[in-house]
This record gives structure tokens, sequence and C-alpha cells, in this order.
């Protein structure tokens, strides 16, 4: 099949990776990111009502190094995921759709993101 | 001009014959953790430490024991809903994503009871 050298369409060497796809795949991998946190957030809650012994164990596993870099994996994904929902709420009343807000939305959404991170752990140490 | 037959556009209904429950249990349940979860982050910001001691001061006292029981009630319900849409998306066969739907209800549930069982036993001061 000739098509005479016209581009093919979209192409890799021409395509512009957009901000509003990174978002969308990072509010599905920040869901499930707070589901598997679901299960510490239980087993904190389990484990305190058990017992000192039980609780200490489960706490002793979150102060290590790979604990903390999860905490505050799991402290990103919780303000990312709740600044994009409301921005997911927000197009469910029909409005924000046009590429420049779903871009500008989606930049906000990512700053507000790392700024309440930063603002949670500053608050905490 | 729609494709649809006058009888499924009164009843407003797909093929399925719902789907718009799944929309609006992740909203509404999502409209709840806004609140409750800024809330939780809010106390884990501020609660003095996280010894055993501290955390039980924290979980007891009657409206934290309430808010904790509908956070886990919320987050339980809607990392449910989450969970099984990816689950339609990315397991492919019919058994396959059946067992994995049912599954991940069934760790749910047993997540937001497990919460809810120490949350209302630290409450009774049990």
């Amino acid at each position: 099949m000739s098509n005479n050298g016209r581009p093919l369409s979209p192409h890799l060497s021409i395509y512009s990776w957009p901000i509003t796809m990174t978002t969308s795949i990072l509010h599905r991998a920040t869901g499930l990111g707070l589901s598997v946190g679901f299960i510490v957030l239980a087993a904190w809650l389990l484990d305190a009502a058990v017992g000192a012994e039980a609780y200490s164990a489960m706490v002793s596993y979150l102060d290590t190094t790979v604990g903390r870099v999860l905490l505050v994996g799991w402290s990103f994904a919780f303000f990312f995921h709740l600044a994009n929902g409301v921005r997911h709420f927000v197009w469910d009343v029909g409005r924000g759709f046009e590429i420049r807000q779903a871009n500008a939305s989606a930049w906000f959404v990512m700053i507000l993101a790392v700024v309440s991170t930063a603002g949670f752990w500053w608050v905490r140490t | 001009m729609s494709l649809r037959t006058p009888l499924g556009q009164v009843l407003g209904q797909g093929s399925a014959k719902d789907g718009t429950g799944h929309f609006w249990g992740q909203r509404v349940s999502g409209m709840a953790l806004l609140v409750l979860g800024l809330w939780f982050a809010y106390s884990m910001a501020t609660i003095p430490g996280f010894s055993h001691s501290e955390a039980l001061a924290f979980i007891a006292p009657p409206l934290n024991a309430v808010l904790l029981l509908l956070l886990v009630a919320s987050l339980g319900y809607h990392s449910n809903l989450g969970v099984q849409v990816v689950i339609e998306d990315y397991v492919h066969g019919h058994a396959t994503k059946l067992v994995s739907l049912i599954l991940s209800r069934f760790a749910h549930t047993f997540l937001a009871v497990a919460a809810a069982y120490g949350i209302i036993k630290i409450g009774l001061g049990a």
C-alpha cells in the first residue's frame, strides 16, 4: 500500500505526551496504592485493639526506611487522588472540559498534591 | 437521532439494566471521603505520637471512633468499586475475572470489618 510519503497520524516522532494522560494514569495508580494502604490502616486499628505487643510489632515495620518511603508515597497518593477526585467532580457537572482548562487543572492538581504532601510532613515532623 | 427504542429511552436503562449505580456509589463515597479523608490526614499530622497509648487516646473518644468507623466503611466501599473497575479492565477470561472480583469483595469486606472491630473494641474500652 503506497501512501505517497504522507505522514501517518499520530506518529511517535511528533506525538506529544499530554499532561492529562499523566494525571489520568496517576489517578488509577494512586487509587490502587491507597487500596493497599487500606490494609495498613486496618492493621493499625486492629493491632491497636489487640494489644501493646502486636501494636509495636506492626508500627516497627513502618518505622523503617522502606516503611517511611511507603508512608510518604501513601500521603502523596492520598492528596493526589483527593485533588484529582475533585477535578472529576467538576467534570461530572459538565465543566472544565476545554483542553486549556483540562491542562491547567492537571498542573494545578499535580502541584497541589506535592505541596500538600510536603505540608503534611512539615507539620508531622 | 437516537438508535434506542422509545421504550428504552423512557426507561433510561442500557442493555445491562443498571450501571449508574456504580457511578453514583463511587461519587457519593468519594464526597464522604473528601471530608473524612481530610479529617484523618489532619489527625495523622497532628497526633502527638504513634506509641500504643497515644494511638488508643486518638481512637477511643466517641467522635473520633465514629468518624473512623465512617472512614473505614466509605473507604472499603469506594476502594472496592475502584478495584472492581481495574479488574474488569485488565483481567481477561470470564472465570479469572469473576474469581478476582469475588476475592476483591471478600478482601475489602474483611478489612473494613477488621478495622471496625478494632475501633469499636477500643472505643468501648475493652
